[in-house]
């Protein structure tokens, strides 16, 4: 009897029937729906036959295009679970007044915004982000992939490992009560002994694994892998604000993964790095952490950053203004974003010398950002500027964003923080520069980039209705967070007494509802331009007489992006090659050397999931088991010498004559 | 660019109400004076900025509507891409703002300085020469104040009193999680650790009930972490303390250990009595009979003045008999 129960403990570890949320409707009935699309979504790729196609030709893909698209899909996927958790706040803190206590019981209330918080940073923002670099630097670079192809599929898939383990935390026990960034001694085994904060740092540290090394590769492809004659200063300004979004990955995530272990291990193993007690010390984690999590916004809005001034030089007719000044207020942003890291806890208590140094270097980064900002301006000015979908984005970013960074720096005056702090000031302030910053951005890319990716343009119309919500929506969502801050109002509160701030919240959940129609609008733009793809067909690979390499493909890019690397001369690359009458070789093609496909990444990743449930749940047995199953695939699959294969001469000349033909008819 | 007008009119009604709403916000309109510096720095460095936010906002239109594909009357220089003056312009303002920005920031700083007593009642009155500031202890329980009051020899739950223009002392800590003790009439906030002890000097200058919480969430009762903080003349602060110390509340340390078990949405309570080391206790972790007290494990004696202290301590399970191991430990750590 007795051994029945432990060989139940040893396999099942803590899972119990308990751990699933009969008891919840909301939970039930979200589980219900997404059973019910899964299974539909199955029965599809069955019925059609598409499990053959989607393993060979988008699982075990090592092309950066396939798994850039991948990424985005990712990012675009989970931004409908975070804006669910969002809506579902906004709607139970505008009903959470008085005698009404909402609809939310707190301990789901407070799992939701960690969990809005963690998807929307880690699962939505990074795979996006990730995912346009990964797709356009190869392209902006001349190059055929990224440096190491595999290692790129694996960084995918683990990525998605933590997406995964986010999710099963909905259905199979809790998510983290603690907010995103799980302080202790909150976080600590003591005062959260469940199952959420596991969740919360194996989820992470999957994903962390996956973002660090893609961060390594992209890297490497930038610094290693440029065409001939694309010197560092004849970047296009998207590659540079990568190359210093990636190093400060590399610099950065190895803090998160440090810090997140030490966590564990205090949860885990007893250990007392931020107990209250026995010598630990809870201020240390809250350095550590947000020593990865300042350089952690700069990751996020740097790429984004490089895509406006793609578009804005594009769609102004004219080079961007002051590249060079762009080039080093991004270097200095890179360095300066890792001396600023305290000015999240000003109110912790440390001398008034260590805050006003916080405060101050936290102010000089406005400096090169708004430097930024007027080299958009000045690029615009004396141009033909064409207000197109991704121009549109740009125009609401930069009106949008100086409102954001006006606050934040408002937030880095120490004395004005120990009344902002932790407010709902602070809320629409991060808010203002992340939506409409970084958000704006995304959106603005993919629509610029989508014709390059699929072959066919975005829809006009439901693009303009996208972005005309998102814009409104935010402003109605966000602009009563402020007014609330300034009436003393903080973040993460499930109930108010006050009705008189009632209006408020009613406000920002219209606004939120407004934004739920962008989004919608956003998605019917992606449905309404697959069906009309024909007659929004791109042939000539460069719809909007683009000025960077990526344009000189055909849209879509063969498999090998360039027939020949390009040779670059000046920046703008493809517009010099325009300028000066370049004619695209037709003959003397030789065979293209190719990396292969692997099932690896996505068993490897299969694996970590498996891994990470196993520790969340303790079940040893599992867990070891699981662990030298990765470590033997992780060998095994070093013995896979069937790596690479070359596109035929024949092939790479068919494929060419095909997009001669086809340029001829434009 | 209809559309462009239509979002001008949308950020123009919002910027609006927002101002107009600011005449009953806390932070903008507070009662005590270190909150009225705070709020005026907070105005001062908005003005400062706007000085570029809006010329920035103005010129994106105007260059959007002036440069638009259209209006072939504009000026296009297709190769016009740089301009050492406008350079030096788009570098040199921001940093001009930045650094008047940065020397308000370095003064107001040290000025506003949680730790640092006051000198002043309001703008106009400095503090009384010999006019000693009221203690007030305050523990951070799960999830609920705790205020000590060592001169008076009082304590309450939920209930923070204080007499108007008597500049006050708090000295703050927790039992387990991080909160952030926050009065937002009075003055900024600042956290409250376990194993720690804060600083906050402040002072309310109108009497009144103004609302006291718990700005860092701390888990489940967070939200019901609040009080009422009353601002009243000397004699109702005398009459006030005399009322507490007549009630039968006797906070003792056995007493302080039940009143620490987490629990959500606590009433007022007063204690007439209050056991004079408990606060010292709390913050060194060692209420508990047996438990050896973080100050006695470290090799130097006494708290920084500042929390960047880490909490070395002791244990909370068991064994806590042995001191010699305890203090080699501590001794590890410093």
């Amino acid at each position: 009897m007795f051994e029945n129960l432990d060989l139940t403990k040893l396999i099942f570890g803590r899972l119990t029937w308990d751990a699933i949320p009969f008891h919840d409707p909301i939970i039930l009935g979200t589980f219900a729906v997404v059973a019910l699309g899964g299974i539909a979504l199955l029965a599809a790729l069955t019925r059609y036959k598409l499990w053959g196609y989607l393993w060979n030709e988008w699982f075990t893909t090592i092309d950066h295009k396939k798994i850039g698209i991948m990424y985005i899909i990712l990012g675009l996927v989970m931004l409908l679970r975070g804006f669910a958790d969002a809506i579902m706040m906004r709607l139970h803190q505008a009903m959470a007044f008085g005698d009404a206590t909402g609809y939310l019981p707190p301990h789901h209330y407070d799992q939701i915004f960690t969990a809005h918080g963690v998807i929307m940073i880690f699962f939505v923002a990074m795979p996006l982000v990730t995912g346009i670099m990964n797709y356009l630097i190869p392209l902006q670079i001349g190059t055929r992939d990224v440096a190491f192809p595999f290692l790129n599929n694996f960084s995918f898939w683990m990525t998605t490992g933590g997406a995964v383990l986010m999710m099963v935390s909905l259905f199979i026990g809790e998510f983290a009560k603690t907010g995103w960034l799980a302080y202790p001694p909150l976080s600590g085994i003591l005062q959260s002994p469940g199952v959420g904060v596991d969740y919360y740092i194996w989820a992470l540290q999957i994903a962390g694994v996956g973002t660090l090394l893609s961060g390594v590769n992209l890297l490497v492809t930038i610094v290693k892998m440029r065409a001939p004659g694309m010197s560092l200063m004849k970047m296009p300004v998207f590659t540079w604000t990568s190359l210093c979004t990636n190093i400060l990955i590399v610099a950065a995530f190895p803090v998160l993964t440090a810090v997140l272990a030490m966590l564990s291990m205090d949860r885990y193993l007893d250990t007392a790095f931020f107990t209250n007690d026995l010598g630990g010390n809870a201020m240390m984690y809250v350095n550590l952490i947000w020593i990865w999590g300042h350089p952690e916004v700069y990751i996020l809005i740097l790429p984004v950053f490089g895509i406006f001034s793609e578009i804005v030089a594009t769609y102004s007719r004219k080079p961007l203004f002051g590249y060079t000044s762009m080039v080093y207020a991004t270097v200095v942003i890179t360095v300066l974003s890792y001396l600023v890291w305290l000015h999240h806890f000003f109110t912790m208590g440390s001398g008034a010398s260590v805050n006003s140094f916080f405060g101050i270097t936290t102010m000089i980064i406005s400096i090169p950002t708004g430097a930024k900002i007027f080299n958009w301006l000045f690029t615009m000015f004396r141009g033909r500027i064409k207000f197109d979908v991704p121009m549109l984005w740009t125009m609401g970013f930069m009106v949008t964003f100086v409102i954001g960074g006006m606050t934040g720096v408002l937030l880095a005056v120490p004395p004005v923080d120990f009344v902002l702090h932790n407010s709902l000031f602070l809320i629409a302030h991060f808010h203002n520069v992340i939506i409409g910053g970084v958000l704006f951005g995304l959106f603005a890319g993919i629509t610029y980039w989508f014709p390059k990716a699929t072959g066919y343009k975005l829809d006009e119309f439901w693009g303009k209705m996208s972005f005309w919500f998102w814009l409104i929506g935010f402003y109605f969502a966000f602009m009563p967070l402020y007014v609330l801050g300034l009436m003393g109002v903080t973040r993460r509160v499930s109930h108010f007494e006050d009705q008189s701030l009632q209006i408020w919240f009613q406000i920002a959940a219209f606004g939120a509802v407004l934004i739920a129609v962008g989004i919608a609008a956003f998605i019917i733009q992606l449905v309404v331009s697959f069906m009309r793809r024909e007659s929004l067909k791109d042939e000539t690979g460069d719809p909007w007489d683009g000025r960077t390499l990526e344009w000189s493909t055909s849209s879509p890019p063969p498999p090998y992006n360039f027939a020949f690397t390009p040779r670059v001369h000046e920046l703008d690359a493809w517009w010099q090659m325009k300028q000066h009458g370049f004619q695209r070789p037709e003959s003397g093609f030789i065979p293209i050397h190719m990396p292969k496909g692997t099932w690896a990444g996505i068993v490897l990743s299969g694996i970590s999931v498996v891994i990470g449930f196993a520790l969340i749940w303790h079940m040893w047995l599992l867990a070891g088991v699981s662990f030298v199953a990765l470590i033997g695939t992780a060998i095994y699959h070093t013995f896979n010498y069937d790596r690479d294969y070359y596109i035929p001469a024949e092939e790479v000349e068919r494929i060419e004559a095909e997009r001669t033909r086809v340029l001829a008819n434009v | 660019m209809q559309l462009f007008k239509y979002l001008r009119g949308a950020s123009l009604t919002l910027l609006v109400a927002a101002l107009l709403s600011g005449c009953d916000a806390v932070v903008m309109s507070p009662s005590g004076d270190v909150a009225v510096q705070q709020r005026d720095l907070l105005v001062w460095a908005t003005v400062l900025m706007l000085l570029v936010i809006v010329p920035v906002i103005v010129l994106t239109f105007w260059f959007a509507w002036h440069y638009r594909e259209t209006n072939t009357e504009a000026n296009y220089k297709p190769d016009w891409t740089h301009s050492t003056v406008l350079e030096l312009v788009i570098w040199s303002v921001p940093l001009m703002i930045i650094i008047a920005l940065g020397a308000m920031t370095w003064v107001s700083t040290h000025k506003l300085d949680p730790y640092r007593p006051l000198d002043r009642i309001d703008a106009q009155t400095p503090v009384p020469v010999g006019l000693e500031p009221l203690t007030v202890e305050v523990v951070a329980l799960d999830w609920k104040w705790l205020f000590i009051y060592p001169e008076q020899g009082i304590a309450t739950v939920n209930e923070l009193a204080a007499p108007v223009n008597h500049p006050i002392r708090f000295k703050i800590t927790a039992s387990t999680m991080m909160n952030s003790f926050f009065i937002p009439a009075m003055a900024g906030q600042i956290y409250a650790m376990a194993g720690m002890e804060t600083k906050l000097h402040g002072v309310i200058n109108e009497p009144g009930v103004y609302k006291g919480f718990s700005a860092n969430y701390s888990g489940a009762g967070y939200s019901q972490m609040k009080f009422d903080f009353h601002g009243l003349s000397e004699e109702d602060f005398a009459s006030w303390v005399e009322e507490v110390k007549a009630s039968d509340g006797n906070l003792s340390r056995d007493e302080y250990l039940q009143l620490a078990e987490p629990s959500i949405d606590d009433p007022v309570s007063y204690y007439g009595q209050v056991d004079p080391t408990l606060y010292y206790g709390i913050f060194n972790r060692c209420v508990e009979p047996g438990q050896v007290c973080m100050e006695d494990m470290m090799y130097h004696g006494g708290m920084d003045k500042h929390a960047g202290h880490h909490g070395d301590a002791k244990a909370e399970h068991a064994d806590h008999q042995d001191h010699a191991g305890h203090q080699s430990h501590g001794g590890h750590h410093e």
